[in-house]
């Protein structure tokens, strides 16, 4: 019996970030290993496992066009471990899953991608011809018949919960996606998606999508992919100094669909990862929050115990504690709402980027040590807990 | 059939396909009931409907017909047209059954203005019928 080894994400890579870009998803995903390989001191005869979420799905355009298995192809790697599955509870469960391969030696070093090309594929129907089904299958025949097409549907009524119920306004929503746009303008990987300051007057008075969420409130279709390495303790020796530790992973379903749930799975989520670590809340330098709909990092903010459950929009209220500059900077990236849609990977990318020192601009004052990432908080919910030794 | 030309057609639903799991409940409404899978064995309600009881795991389960009424759990009014002739803004609720507290149906709540609804408002069953498939709706109690 081997001992338990600690996960560390050695190298985190990122394609050129964009809406309708001409370069393949598979150039993409090469542009992002390359880059985290390098940024890891890795060659590509090092890497010893793959893994993604959701692997590659035809059902939805663009949404996952590249799997692990033509990753394993292109890039000739002699994978002992890999996985690409889309039962797992959001997408950062795909870097706890190489976390927890690495730990148990299945694998030395693994590339996690996810790889968006949403905003490309309906731009280009001769490419990627629009899927024409005569029936809604699955979970959505329950939600597709009333026209709750979009997530967005099914989070706003949360959201709308939470301002019926506990007093959320439209200005406190507002904070997530005006830090969003803020950020991202610091973020040269976001220069394709914000271009221009976002005021409060300008959000206020945005087209409603579904009450309470506006136009800003949603995230935006991007093309990008984003890479992740996870080593294991005993091959750090072969990576760049300055690996980032993993010390803790959480994920966790509700009910496995969209309309049953009667609250969202971060707040499962969020206890269990607290429980499999010493740190506590007031440890956290920085938080990177799954930002698909802009309730969803206030959600998470209670679900992580930052505040208490029902006052997420109080501790968000008038933008400073989660600034930059703040007691607790949130999205320093810009989010998703503010960086595209880059499905999940995005946070992770930038909590290790912020943890090194590295984000430039919008590198976060004091010298951070320990950060959150998550992804989705719906039915399904995922976190990941990074720390600087 | 008589034709009617007061209203417009009421746009077109995206379509469920039936099979032996889901048949009671998308039709229903042909004889006017919402049918909702019940297990004898624990007394509880299985929703989306499963040929397991999803409380105890039981077989014997069977759809029963509910008094169609319920509560508003919570909405949002919806004003982005998803797809091309679809009118907005409406309502897209999550309704809770009165007899099967347990299940929450996503639903549209109509014959009211959007800015007419709210939590907890009493709502009960209509149904829309398009091509065999009786999509049940609720409507406010008065
Ligand atoms: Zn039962």
């Amino acid at each position: 019996m081997t001992k338990l080894k600690e996960a560390y994400i050695s190298g985190v890579g990122q394609s050129e970030v964009g809406v309708r870009l001409a370069r393949s998803p598979m150039g993409l995903t090469m542009d992002a290993i390359k880059q985290a390989l390098d940024d890891a001191g890795l060659t590509m005869d090092q890497i010893d496992g793959v893994a993604s979420y959701p692997g590659r799905m035809a059902t939805f355009l663009g949404f996952s066009p590249i799997g692990v298995d033509e990753v394993i192809e292109t890039c000739g790697i002699k994978a002992r471990w890999h996985m690409g599955g889309g039962e797992i509870p959001a997408q950062l469960s795909a870097i706890a899953a190489a976390v927890d391969a690495v730990r148990l030696g299945h694998a030395r070093h693994v590339i996690c991608f996810r790889t968006v090309y949403e905003a490309a594929a309906m731009s280009r129907p001769e490419e990627f011809p629009p899927l024409r089904r005569e029936f809604v299958d699955g979970l959505s025949q329950w939600t597709a018949p009333y026209f709750a097409i979009s997530a967005a549907c099914w989070v706003g009524q949360f959201a709308m919960r939470q301002m019926k119920r506990n007093g959320m306004t439209r200005e406190q929503l507002a904070q997530i996606a005006l830090n969003g746009n803020r950020n991202a303008l610091l973020n040269p990987n976001a220069r394709n998606i914000t271009k221009k300051e976002l005021t409060l007057d300008e959000y206020m008075e945005a087209r409603m999508i579904t009450s309470p969420f506006c136009l800003y409130d949603c995230d935006r279709f991007s093309d990008c992919s984003t890479v992740v390495i996870v080593s294991a303790s005993d091959a750090l020796d072969e990576v760049s100094p300055n690996p980032v530790r993993v010390a803790a992973t959480a994920g966790s379903v509700h009910r496995y669909s969209w309309d049953q749930p009667d609250y969202m799975a971060s707040y499962a989520t969020g206890p269990d990862l607290w429980s499999k670590t010493d740190y506590k809340p007031k440890d956290v330098d920085t938080v990177q929050f799954y930002d698909g709909f802009a309730f969803f990092p206030i959600s998470w903010l209670e679900a992580l115990g930052f505040c208490d459950v029902g006052a997420g929009h109080e501790f968000v209220d008038g933008g400073t504690r989660i600034a930059i500059d703040g007691e607790l900077p949130l999205n320093t990236g810009g989010g998703q709402l503010g960086a595209g849609r880059l499905h999940g990977f995005g946070f992770a990318h930038e909590a290790v980027t912020q943890l090194r020192g590295k984000a430039g601009a919008r590198q976060i004052p004091g010298d951070p040590k320990v950060a959150v990432a998550t992804s989705g908080g719906g039915p399904l919910a995922a976190a990941l807990l990074l720390a600087r030794d | 059939m008589t034709e009617t030309k007061a209203a417009p057609p009421p746009p077109k639903r995206p379509r469920p396909r039936l099979d032996a799991v889901n048949r009671p409940f998308w039709t229903g409404g042909a004889e006017g009931k919402l049918q909702i899978v019940h297990c004898p064995d624990c007394g509880q309600y299985t929703h989306p409907p499963k040929e397991f009881c999803r409380h105890c795991q039981s077989e014997n389960v069977a759809p029963k017909a509910m008094a169609g009424t319920g509560t508003v759990d919570t909405y949002t009014i919806n004003y982005q047209p998803w797809m091309p002739d679809l009118e907005v803004p409406f309502i897209i609720a999550r309704v809770r059954l009165d007899d099967a507290p347990d299940v929450i149906l996503t639903t549209n709540v109509v014959n009211c203005p959007v800015d007419a609804i709210d939590f907890d408002d009493k709502v009960r069953v209509v149904f829309e019928e398009q091509d065999g498939v009786f999509f049940p709706l609720f409507e406010k109690v008065a």
